[in-house]
Order: C-alpha cells, then structure tokens, then sequence
C-alpha cells in the first residue's frame, strides 16, 4: 500500500517542499529510504522503526520503501523523520488521517516517539503557506516561531503517539501564540552610557549608525573598542516588523531563534582565525556564514589585521550588494546579508602606537600591519574612530549620554534618507549619482574642493566624503550640506596610506 | 664651477667595482669587532684593502679587476641609466674633497646639474632614527620642506624613519639628494620605491657603489662619511644612544662642519642622541630658522613664518595639538568640546596644513608656522 506526506527540507535559509512516498509490500524485511537523502536522513529509518515500536504502533515486518521527491533536491536534516512515520503508519493501515493532503508536517523523532525541534520552522511555515497548505505540524517547542508566519493553522505535536487521535479529530492542541520579535526589556541590553568620555568615538559612532557607514576603530588594547561596538545595536532604530521577520527566519534556519533572540539587532563577533565559508556561508549543501547572521545588525570585527586575508576579501562584494551568492553544482543561493561593519585593530602589532616610546615595533611590521588597514576591505570603510586609553577621570566620572538619546536623533536622521532615497535604504548605500546631487552650500563646496587640490584626498575618497557630510547634515537636520558638516565628513573619513 | 657632463677615470671606476668585489670580505672585518667603522678600512689603497680583509684570494680579485675593460665599465652605468663622477672630475662636490677617506668616484642617477651644485654652504644634512615617532617624522618632514624651499639641498639616507620623512619634505619645497648603501639604481629600503623614483626624478641619488650592488651593513656607516662631508651642517633629527645617525655626526663634527640637533623629550629613548649632542655643545634646530641662521649666520635669510588664518575653534584645537593631545577624543576632553565641534576644527587645522592625520587617527602638528592674525 502506498502513502504520501508533505514537507520541506532547508535549502541556505529558504524552504523547499519534499513529498515523502512511503510503499509497503510484501518481500523479505526491509526498510530504505531513496531520493538524495543525507546522513541525517538516512538515519531516520532507526529513529522512526524505534519510535513506531515505542509509542504502542507495529513496525511492519515487510518490505518498505521511502521516496523523497523530487529525486534530484538534496535533502537535508532529521525533520523528514515525522513525515516518514506518518506516511509509514498511514500506508501500513495503522493510521487513517482524512486531511493529510491538505498538511505538511515537521519535526525530528526520539527513540520514545516525541517530536524534537528542528531548524528552520518559520521559513517552513512560510513556505507551506504560500503553497497553499492549510495547516502544518511542528514540533511543540518550534509551535510560537512557526505562528510567526501567520496565515497557516499550526499544529504543535509532542509526541508520534498523539498522532491517532490527532487523526481522528479526537483531539485538537491548543494553538501557539507567535513568538515576540518587540526588543527585550530595555534595562537587559547593553547601554551606550557605559562610554565614558570619548566624546569623539561617540560622535563617529552616532554619524556612521546615522548613515550605516561602516566604521574602524583603532586604539589601544583595553581603550574600550568592544565595549562601544557591543553598545551598537542599541543605538540602532528599531527593526521594522519586516526586517524583524528576516532576522527571524535566518536565526531560526540556523536553530538560533528560540535561544531567545530578543527581537534586537544581531550582534554577530566572529573571531579572526575564521575561514571565508565561515564568514559569508558556503559549505554543501550552503550554509549561512557571520554575514548573513549579522544581518540587519552589526558585524564586528576585532582585530581586523588577524583576519585571513580570504575571508575579507570574501566579504567585498556581499558589502557592496547587501547579498551573499554561494554557486554550488545544481543551483546558486543568494543569502541576505545588510549588515552594519565595524571593525577594529591596534595602531601597531604590539598594540602601544608607534607615537608611545614603549612601542617596540620595527618599522617594517608597522608598515606590514598598517598596509593590511589599507588592503581590501578598507576600501568599504567608510569612517576612522581613532581611540586613546580614557583618562582614569573619565573613567571615573559621570556616565555618558544613553543609548536611547543618541538612538532618538539616529532614528531622525535615518527617517530622512528613507524619505530621500526610498525605504530601508540609507547614505551608505548611494550611488554615485545620487551623491553628486547632495546640495551642498558654497563655504562646504570650497572646503572640499581645497581639500581635493591640496591632495589630501584621493579622487575615491572625494564621494566618501559626500556621503559622509550627507549623514552629518541628516543628524543637523539641514537641506544643504554646511561648511562645518563638510569639515566633520573630512575628519571623520577612513585615511589612506599616503 | 665648470659645467658639463660628469666624468670618471677608469682607475676610480674600478675602485668601485672593487668595493663591490670585497663586499662580502669587508662584511666580515668591518662587522666582527664592534664598533669598528668601514670608513675607516676604505682609507686604505685598492692594494692594501684587499690584502687586509680578503689575503687569501686578494691576487685573484686585483687581477680580476684589472682585466675589466674600459667599454665594460661605461655599458655598465649606462644600462643602469646612471652616470659617474670621479675625485678627478671638476664637477666632483667640493665638501668631499675635504675628507681623505672620501670615495674615489660617486655614482649617481638624476639630475647630474644638481651635483654641480653641491656645495657644503648649500647644503644640509638630515638624519635620525629609522624608528621615529610621530614627532620626529613632523620635525623632518617640516625641516626638509623649509630648508629645501629657502634654497638649500638636503641630503639624507633614504632610510625608514627620518630620513624618508626629510626627504619628502624637500620634494615638497625643492631639492635633495639621497646618498645610498647599495648601488645608485636600487631602491633600498625596497618599500621605498616610489620616494626614490621621486628623488631620481626631482633630485639626485648618489652612491660609491657599482649599480646593482646591494646593500651590506659596513656600508651604511661608509654612506654616512658622504652624507657628513657633502653639507656644512648636520642635523639630527631624533636618535636612540647608539644610532647610525651619530655616526654620522661624529664624522660630520671630524671634518669640522656645523652639527645641529633636534631637542627631544627627556625621557624617550630616541631623544638620548640629539639631546646629547646639545649637551656637548651641538646648535639647537628647532625649525629652518636655526640652520639658516648657523649656516648663513643670523638674519641672513628669514623663512616664511606665518600660514593662513584660522578660526576660534580651530585655534584653540591648535593649541590643544601642539599642547601634546593627539587624537580627537584627546583633544575634545582637554577642550571640554563635543566630538563634532572639534572634528570640524581639526579638519580646518588639516585643510590649511598646520596638522596631519595619520591612518590610525593620530595628529600631529606639521610645522612650527604660526597662523596669521595672532
């Protein structure tokens, strides 16, 4: 006899449907499972012959055979587990469930016959409900994070024994409210007054949030480069409730959302010894790298000059795009990744400054270090934050100015360029066109011009500059770029090696 | 001074080419007992040379050299697009006639005009650490621009540090000439390519080595004699007790010319050298003014002084920076401003040339100008 369920099997972070064939007939014992099936797939057959035989069903001493179409998609992952005992029950008489053409289901079994939670639920969800499916089953504890998706009946199971009466519309689980994306509380998250002092640091860090430029902070070890990157996000304006769902659905395809993602931005902090695939997502089958986990939140880099020089250079093109493509034989995945960059170093290897006399670095592995600061990526870089170590009466005193203060004039300022440039989109991101028709006032225009002809900036710097100035004009709040906003843009510029 | 092109005889030309030969030999000698100075072994006659630091194979080397033919020796400079000058030539700088362990010939590339030129009274010697700090890379780099803008040629190594920083600064006021360790055409330090191409291009590099020859550590105190004796006056920039530069001055104080320091902080080590220098009785430069003054003698001739006006902000940002304060965030505390207020003031002091940033966003004043208007 011959029974199908549907499902769906993680591709990158995006869902793709999976009908599960499951044929009983007589012949000598046996049990596969056909149809590009990977490790965790083909073990299933344990798990589901153990969970059948736990939760009082009878495992059929026949010959079975499970197809999971279309033959050519890799399947991925244990939450085709459910479908197969579901499909298994069905076709071996157990279990006659009226309405499984119209459902797809989900979820990993135990040995015992309960339903684990798997990856990747919300895209799940979405992708059931935009094919049509009326209700898909989850397992209980992915149950708020499938509701996300909205527009789907879903139906949270603990366990393969509740299948029966599930079935025979016996019993109906309650159904789970969507999980909440609105930020934590806000005492929880790290708060930008924990700067204290350093007014220049929380001036560029206000003007690269206001603008999304990305920023590069030097300064000795200790003088508090992660203690500001790690305040961030807090100064970022709220998610929208789209961009909340996108952070959602890549932190759940990566098993990450019921961890307690909070709904804020996401910090990501890869450390320096990761690989190009471990940054911007590769692997077979494709896997999300940092980028795209950092999306619509902050990348940050410590110690920006450690990094492989491959894995920066990886990640030029998924800067300028907002995209990450990963090719790989069958198709091509784009992944998500707008995220903010923040990187760090040390003025020099030993970390003092050559301007420090303990400084014990040869000229040479200065050079050596600072040219990784002018390589690549620098490129993309948009704004130096140059940092001292606090003096110990900045440290002790009052408490800087909080995260929601600066966060208030940031959302203003961001709320101008969506209305200039269109939504979600910010000066970071313009064109070259668009940056030529930033009006700027005439002192501002001959500030920029002296600066130019005085080559103290190259011709790409030049359009940096002007997004820049456009960023702090946006903070001001003022039509045309002024004089002392063009002034701040130029100190505020990413320097280059002269 | 007699015009024309530079000229070397045969027998200097081969002098060269033996030091080139003994290299190696004159490695071993010069660097196995400390502080023996090379200057001294290339005193020696071609004969007396080989014989001290090569007695096994020095026979074999003499002949080898003897049997170089004429033609060789000029498709050899002129396929490394270099010319010669030898003790014998008219055109040879006056400042190394004075010293009797000067190099038979000097082979340079660029502008053999400027070689023409050199005088000791019209010249200036900058020197100093390789590892310079932010200050000292200032002070050069405004030396180099000032002496080299009131007319005077400054000579320094090419080196990391210092002397690089002077000789940027005098591409950007006039000319310098770069006396080398390795052969004329080679850029050494390597990453300094691009400055030597500058320096070939706008001004004059010189060496007594062969083209091609590469750099040895005996050569560079032998480079020093040719940077002492070509300028009347010497100036240590920033040097720690046992530098290169010092040697340098010593031999630059040996043939009786003017030796200046740049004062430094007490505490650093790389002030030790110049501020020793002080002590002992060496000139106090604290910008062009002081080696025109000691060159030329006082008021002969007056740099220029004052730059472009400069705001209230900008002022006080100035004072701040020259008050020791580096970064913004330094100089906002100190100033009691907002990052913003002193970002823009920084960048005026930037625009008008009276600071510089570096990559990593460390200030530093540029030159001891004051603005106009105060």
């Amino acid at each position: 006899m011959l029974a199908t369920a549907r499902t769906f099997t993680l591709d990158g972070i995006a869902a793709r449907p999976v009908r599960v064939e499951v044929d009983v007939h007589r012949g000598l014992p046996a049990f596969s499972v056909v149809g590009l099936p990977d490790a965790a797939v083909r073990e299933a057959r344990e798990r589901v012959r153990a969970a059948i035989a736990n939760c009082d069903f009878e495992f059929p001493l026949r010959r079975i055979v499970a197809n999971l179409a279309p033959a050519s998609l890799r399947k991925a992952g244990p939450g085709l587990d459910l479908p197969i005992a579901v499909a298994l029950l069905t076709a071996s008489g157990q279990l006659s469930w009226e309405a499984l053409p119209r459902l797809a289901m989900v979820g990993e079994l135990a040995l015992d016959g309960s339903v684990r939670s798997v990856p990747g639920v919300l895209a799940i969800a979405e992708a059931a409900r935009e094919r049509g499916v009326e209700a898909i089953v989850v397992p209980a504890a992915n149950g708020p994070e499938a509701a996300l998706a909205g527009g789907i009946d879903v139906i949270p199971l603990e366990g393969l024994a509740q299948v029966t009466a599930l079935a025979a519309g016996e019993w109906a689980p309650e159904r789970p409210q969507p999980m909440s994306l609105s930020p934590a509380q806000e005492g929880d998250a790290p708060d930008l007054a924990d700067l204290r002092g350093q007014p220049h640091l929380r001036h560029a860090l206000e003007v690269a949030t206001a603008g999304g430029h990305s920023v590069l902070m030097v300064g000795p070890p200790g003088a508090g480069k992660s203690l500001a990157a790690s305040r961030l996000p807090s100064i970022l304006p709220p998610l929208a409730p789209g961009e909340a769902l996108e952070v959602a659905r890549i932190a759940s395809a990566c098993g990450r959302l019921e961890a307690g993602l909070g709904g804020g931005r996401p910090f990501r902090v890869p450390h320096h010894t990761i690989s190009a695939a471990g940054l911007v997502g590769g692997g077979n089958p494709p896997r999300p790298g940092e980028a795209t986990l950092a999306h619509r939140g902050v990348l940050f880099l410590d110690e920006l000059c450690e990094f492989r020089r491959d894995a920066l250079e990886a990640l030029r093109a998924p800067l300028e795009t907002g995209w990450v493509s990963i090719s790989r034989a069958g198709a091509s995945r784009r992944l998500p990744c707008r995220f903010m960059l923040v990187a760090a170093a040390n003025p020099c290897p030993c970390g003092r400054g050559e301007a420090d006399p303990e400084c014990s670095c040869a000229p040479l592995d200065v050079r050596r270090y600072q040219g990784r600061l002018s390589g690549a990526l620098a490129d993309r870089i948009d704004v130096l934050a140059a940092i001292r170590q606090p003096s110990a009466e900045e440290i002790a005193g009052p408490p800087g100015e909080s995260s929601a203060a600066v966060r208030e004039r940031v959302a203003a300022a961001r709320e101008l360029q969506e209305r200039r440039l269109g939504p979600g989109r910010s000066n970071a991101e313009m064109t070259p066109g668009e940056v030529r028709e930033c009006p700027l006032d005439h002192a501002a225009a001959a500030l920029l011009a002296e600066s130019y002809s005085r080559r103290r900036l190259s011709g790409r710097a030049h359009d940096r500059v002007l997004r820049l100035a456009r960023t702090v004009a946006d903070l001001a709040g003022t039509e045309a770029i002024e004089r002392d906003q063009m002034a701040q843009a130029l100190q505020l510029r990413r320097r280059d090696r002269e | 001074m007699s015009s024309g092109e530079p000229r070397a005889c045969p027998d200097c030309l081969r002098r060269s080419r033996l030091l080139a030969h003994l290299a190696p030999y004159i490695e071993k000698v010069a660097t196995g007992a400390p502080g023996s100075r090379s200057p001294e072994l290339l005193r020696l006659s071609n004969e007396d040379l080989a014989e001290v630091v090569a007695p096994k194979v020095a026979g074999q080397i003499l002949a080898r050299l003897e049997a170089v033919p004429e033609r060789r020796l000029a498709q050899d400079l002129l396929a490394a697009e270099c010319w010669a000058c030898c003790r014998h030539d008219a055109l040879f700088p006056d400042g190394l006639r004075d010293a009797d362990d000067a190099p038979w010939a000097l082979i340079g590339r660029g502008d053999s005009a400027l070689l023409a030129s050199l005088e000791p009274t019209g010249a200036v010697t900058v020197v100093g650490a390789r590892r310079a700090s932010t200050y000292g890379r200032e002070v050069a780099r405004g030396l180099g621009r000032e002496l080299a803008s009131a007319g005077l040629v400054v000579v320094s190594g090419l080196a990391f540090g210092i002397d690089a920083c002077a000789h940027r600064g005098a591409l950007e006021g006039g000319r310098t000439v770069a006396v080398l360790g390795c052969g004329a055409d080679v850029s050494y330090p390597a990453a300094h390519h691009s400055l030597w191409r500058q320096v070939c291009e706008n001004g004059l590099v010189l060496s007594e080595l062969p083209p091609g020859e590469g750099a040895w550590r005996w050569s560079f105190p032998a480079r020093n004699r040719i940077m002492a004796a070509l300028a009347g006056m010497t100036v240590v920039v920033e040097a720690a007790a046992r530098s290169g530069s010092l040697i340098t001055a010593d031999l630059a104080a040996d043939l009786g010319r003017d030796l200046g320091a740049v004062p430094g902080p007490v505490g650093s080590r790389l002030s030790a050298g110049p501020n020793n220098l002080l002590a002992g009785g060496a000139c106090l430069v604290r910008d062009a003014q002081d080696v025109l003054d000691a060159m030329l003698g006082p008021g002969v001739r007056q740099i220029e002084r004052t730059g472009p006006p400069l705001g209230p902000l900008a002022l006080a940002a100035l004072e701040a920076l020259e008050g020791g304060a580096e970064t913004c965030d330094a100089i906002a505390v100190e100033l009691g401003l907002a990052g913003g207020e002193v970002a823009a003031a920084l960048a005026e002091l930037e625009a008008n040339g009276y600071a510089s940033c570096s990559m990593v966003g460390v200030y530093s004043r540029t030159t001891l100008r004051q603005p106009a208007g105060i």
